[in-house]
């Protein structure tokens, strides 16, 4: 096997360049005999960042599996950087919604991001040659997230936080194009949050990476977002935040009587959804 | 448990000498040999993926089908390994839905054992086997017996090498794995049928219901002691062949069942490593 067995971004022929992060046409999924979503039109630009709120089981975490090829759609077309999503699954890096990993994990964080690079390999080991891009590859990604420090240790005795920047690590260590992130601030507290978002806004900031965040709160994310995308009653509308955090605009997209404030910081709160729904802290 | 051929004295190249002078003890310790190498192994993912249980289960499932075997005078081993991995499939097909199903694996385990008791009381030499499919009787094992283990043991342990990144990945982060293409159900299955051969060669050398001891105490005592993958199953792999060898060494001089010393020194050594690792 050469040292271009380990495919990075860079040696993966790419797609045009003006094809945009994302784009779904009329899309629509259906499950148990009735439509998640459907008529969704959302281009994504490269580099943007996009936060997807809504209801809980309005269809968001499916929104991410058709971007990454794992649900297929019954209606409309999706692209991912001009492709199908299952060609482009080398340029997406994906952070899943989960609790904690196992306390008895006695597995290194390092090794769990190495398998970002390699996990997908059958057969023998890696050459000489391979193992320092891939040791390279991991370093890197590492120290993006600052997680140097806890490398060495199991990932089972890291802090929910210092799993959750090797988990984003693991995802950028292909030096993806395109992040999927599903609701990565929900187990962490208003500091956490405000850091973790902060992150991931910086990092993909300076690689130029496509963000798109499943959020149960905006607020965190005001200062770093560029569009809003709200999954709620079977539609997918997006826009900038002045656009559709409006009680107007929430009224519709809801089917409710729904007024949004904003305070003297810029916070958004949403009145009349019920608490899961609403964006308070 | 057996006459030894020779005493034991302090002496290492007599003792050697000694333990394999005899053709029963030398298959015993090639087929203790393989099964520890295999159990090792396939171990260390058994518990990465949480399936000591299931483990637990295949191996009463085999215990059933070496008694059927016995019924119909075919060999045990292919009784064994035949249900076993029939068990196998089974479970790695349904785990979606058995997840966190210990009843449903409990009721499997328990009406294997059932069932195996039944088979066995319909043949003759009721006593004898199910002592020996129970517990283990590694010194009655034919060469045939050993070379049908190492064929199947060869192949488990080449399959696993042969999956061991994507099988890796799919055990610690099953979705990010499935978003990068990793066939996790395929995987899950395949892993299931290495279990399943895994599963018969320990319940061969100390029996169905001491089997899992095997599987499990080498490759948890390794995670205790090291954080990196390959290396914790090279370190399961040398702790089991530890296990196993000085078990069997001890068995042959002491009047008692080997299968006792060599769950005895795995739990020694679990115990041992949870004291001195993380």
């Amino acid at each position: 096997m050469s040292a271009s067995g380990i495919r990075t971004q860079d040696s993966v022929e790419r797609a045009p360049p003006d094809a945009p992060a994302v784009a779904l046409r009329q899309a629509g999924v259906r499950a148990g005999g009735r439509w998640i979503w459907r008529n969704a039109d959302l281009t994504i630009r490269d580099g943007e960042f996009l936060v997807v709120l809504g209801p809980n089981g309005a269809g968001k975490t499916t929104l991410l599996r058709v971007l990454l090829g794992l649900v297929s759609l019954n209606a409309g077309s999706v692209r991912v950087a001009g492709e199908d999503p299952r060609s482009a699954r080398r340029q997406v890096g994906y952070v899943p919604q989960r609790r904690a990993f196992d306390r008895d994990l006695y597995v290194r964080a390092r090794d769990l991001v190495a398998l970002g690079v390699d996990g997908t390999r059958f057969g023998v080991p890696l050459s000489a040659a391979e193992r320092r891009i891939k040791r390279e590859m991991v370093d890197e990604a590492i120290e993006a997230v600052g997680a140097t420090a806890y490398a060495d240790r199991a990932v089972g005795h890291l802090s929910g936080g210092e799993q959750q920047r090797l988990l984003l690590a693991e995802a950028l260590v292909t030096r993806p194009r395109l992040l999927l992130l599903d609701e990565p601030l929900a187990s962490l507290d208003l500091g956490g949050q405000a850091q973790a978002s902060g992150l991931v806004a910086s990092v993909a900031r300076s690689r130029g990476i496509t963000v798109v965040l499943v959020a149960h709160d905006v607020n965190p994310l005001v200062s770093v977002l560029d569009r809003v995308a709200y999954v709620a009653g079977g539609r997918i509308t997006a826009g900038t935040p002045d656009e559709v955090i409006t009680s107007q605009r929430l009224s519709a997209i809801y089917d409710h009587d729904v007024e949004v404030l904003r305070d003297r910081l810029g916070r958004i709160v949403v009145v009349g959804l019920d608490d899961s729904e609403s964006h308070h802290d | 448990m057996i006459a030894a051929g020779a005493a034991f004295s302090w002496n290492p190249v007599t003792d050697w000498q000694a333990l394999t002078s005899q053709s029963f003890m030398r298959n015993a310790l090639i087929a203790g040999t393989i099964a520890a190498v295999l159990c090792s192994v396939v171990g260390s993912f058994v518990v990465l993926r949480g399936l000591t249980f299931a483990a637990d289960a295949l191996t009463h499932v085999g215990f059933a089908g070496a008694s059927g075997a016995v019924l119909f005078g075919a060999p045990p081993v292919a009784g064994l390994l035949t249900l076993t991995l029939v068990a196998g499939t089974g479970i790695g097909v349904l785990q979606e839905r058995l997840r966190g199903r210990d009843v449903v694996i409990g009721m499997i385990l328990v009406g294997a054992l059932g069932l195996g008791v039944l088979l066995l009381r319909l043949s003759s030499g009721y006593a004898n086997q199910t002592y020996a499919l129970l517990f283990g009787d590694i010194l009655a094992l034919s060469t045939r017996d050993v070379v049908v283990l190492g064929c199947a043991a060869a192949l488990a342990v080449a399959g696993t090498v042969a999956i061991f990144r994507p099988l890796l990945f799919a055990s610690l982060d099953e979705e990010v794995a499935e978003s990068r293409g990793v066939p996790v159900r395929v995987l899950a299955v395949a892993f299931m049928l290495i279990l399943a051969v895994a599963a018969s060669a320990a319940t061969q050398v100390i029996g169905a219901l001491l089997a899992v001891a095997l599987i499990v105490a080498p490759a948890a005592s390794a995670q205790r002691l090291t954080h990196r993958p390959v290396r914790a199953v090279a370190i399961a792999v040398a702790l089991g062949l530890a296990i196993v060898w000085v078990g069997l060494a001890i068995g042959y001089w002491l009047p008692y069942p080997a299968s006792f010393f060599v769950t005895s020194m795995a739990a020694i050594t679990y115990g041992v490593s949870r004291a001195l690792g993380a």
